[in-house]
């Protein structure tokens, strides 16, 4: 059973269309300790502020478990955007401490252009840095995803970077710490690219 | 590389979806979800739906078909029309729905830009502003709930709409609606130039050189069409099409 991480942090909608399409059916939308704690896979989706999203964690009382699971266990855990910034220690963009699975800082984009806009946000081409299940039957495609962020990953130390892009200087997009996977684009609205990411990721 | 978004703006009236001139003479172009899976299969980059009637006569949005949108859609989808509080907005989100797009209310000076952007995240706000000539050459904000000009001037209230949290503007010209003639470039520019958010161009477009040169000359983040995306040859047959990613880049790269 894959489990989609309900923590009150955006687009769960379409994630589950997104699962639908794939014709995906085993999947739990879920806070519960209980159903998490059966999970064989889990998403973590994320749209919103590091903080905000650290904070419902700790209401819901579930990072003992989401520890468990991709430490102990260490089940497939993919992050999504927010939810990919929260393995991180921290984040420029709030003051919590984030999961700490991965050590390192989220970061906020620096631009010295005024035409450098601050989110970045739209379709972007990937560069594949590292093989990867994420990508399989991918690798020849140019990979267009859509993005909309402000913070990204930086410092290339601590985990593996499987993905770079490109938008006033390189920056990981795909990233990947053993069974720990996080993307920064989100591959539930990016056509039949995210199709395929998201695909591989279930059935790898 | 960060590719302009190119976005089909798509126009529901009652049941069905119209495209417009200058804001009058509807003319209807067919079943809106049909609509909407051409557009998906067509991998478009962005999709903007926008209810017309809504708000004129003061409906709520219709969520039946805003969520069977959302299941269709596998590229981030703006919707507006008919929004007035923060709960609506959250229920149009949680459908699988990105971004709102609120014109009406800010015309009431409501704050609900600021509200929902605060709850929400500015990424999922979209201020749309509609801009008319007046006959003194002049361009003014424009309420399609009464016809008319409002006293505002476009830049300004752009400026003050980015100060509310508004994460990005879609400025549409009246005048250029439906022409496909090119984009207001002066406006577009007037309104770029002074704000820090994403500024999406609508209204004018009839080929592919009028994105560059909106891109180019005005300086906008994204530029959306209708008539180009949904009419056909100079009689204006009804055929939904939308560029290849190759033709695409021959202008905007």
């Amino acid at each position: 059973m894959i489990a989609i991480l309900d923590y009150s942090m955006g687009n769960l909608g379409a994630h589950i269309n997104m699962m639908r399409k794939i014709g995906y059916s085993n999947v739990v939308v879920t806070a519960d300790p209980k159903e998490l704690a059966k999970a064989e896979k889990i998403i973590i989706p994320g749209v919103g502020a590091f903080d905000a999203g650290m904070n419902n964690l700790r209401r819901l009382g579930i990072i003992d478990i989401l520890n468990y699971k991709a430490l102990e266990e260490k089940i497939p855990i993919l992050g999504i955007c927010l939810g990919m910034h929260l393995f991180a220690s921290g984040s420029d963009e709030g003051n919590e401490d984030g999961l700490g699975w991965i050590d390192t800082k989220i970061i906020r984009f620096t631009f010295n252009s005024p035409f450098m806009k601050i989110p970045h946000m739209g379709w972007n081409t990937l560069k594949i840095e590292k093989k990867s299940l994420l990508f399989r039957g991918m690798e020849d495609d140019e990979n267009r995803f859509y993005f909309v962020h402000s913070y990204h990953y930086s410092e290339k130390s601590g985990f593996d970077t499987i993905a770079s892009v490109n938008y006033g200087y390189d920056f990981p997009a795909v990233i990947q710490k053993e069974n720990i996977m996080g993307a920064q684009f989100h591959p539930e609205k990016s056509h039949k690219f995210g199709i395929g990411f998201y695909s591989n990721f279930i059935n790898s | 590389m960060l590719s302009t978004r190119v976005i089909p703006v798509l126009l529901l009236s009652g049941k069905g979806l119209v495209k417009t001139m200058q804001f009058s003479k509807p003319v209807y172009i067919g079943d809106p979800l049909n609509a909407v899976k051409v557009f998906n299969d067509k991998e478009v980059d962005e999709l903007i739906f926008l209810d017309i009637q809504a708000s004129k006569k003061n409906i709520a949005p219709d969520y039946y078909l805003i969520e069977s949108i959302a299941s269709e859609c596998f590229m981030p989808v703006c919707y507006g029309g008919g929004i007035t509080s923060v709960e609506q907005v959250r229920r149009i989100l949680n459908m699988g729905i990105e971004k709102v797009s609120i014109n009406n209310q800010l015309l009431n000076s409501s704050d609900l830009i600021g509200e929902a952007a605060s709850v929400f995240g500015s990424q999922s706000i979209v201020a749309s502003i509609d801009v008319k000539k007046k006959i003194t050459g002049s361009r003014r904000v424009y309420s399609h709930i009464n016809g008319k000009t409002t006293s505002y001037d476009p830049v300004e209230y752009a400026m003050n709409i980015e100060k509310q949290g508004a994460g990005e503007l879609l400025v549409t010209s009246v005048d250029r609606d439906g022409m496909m003639n090119g984009y207001d470039i002066e406006l577009l520019k007037g309104i770029a130039a002074n704000v820090n958010i994403p500024v999406i161009a609508c209204g004018g477009a009839g080929n592919l050189s009028h994105f560059k040169e909106a891109r180019d000359s005005a300086g906008v983040s994204a530029v959306a069409a209708g008539s180009m995306f949904v009419f056909h040859g100079k009689h204006k047959a009804v055929l939904l099409s939308y560029p290849e990613q190759k033709e695409l880049k021959k202008y905007l790269i």
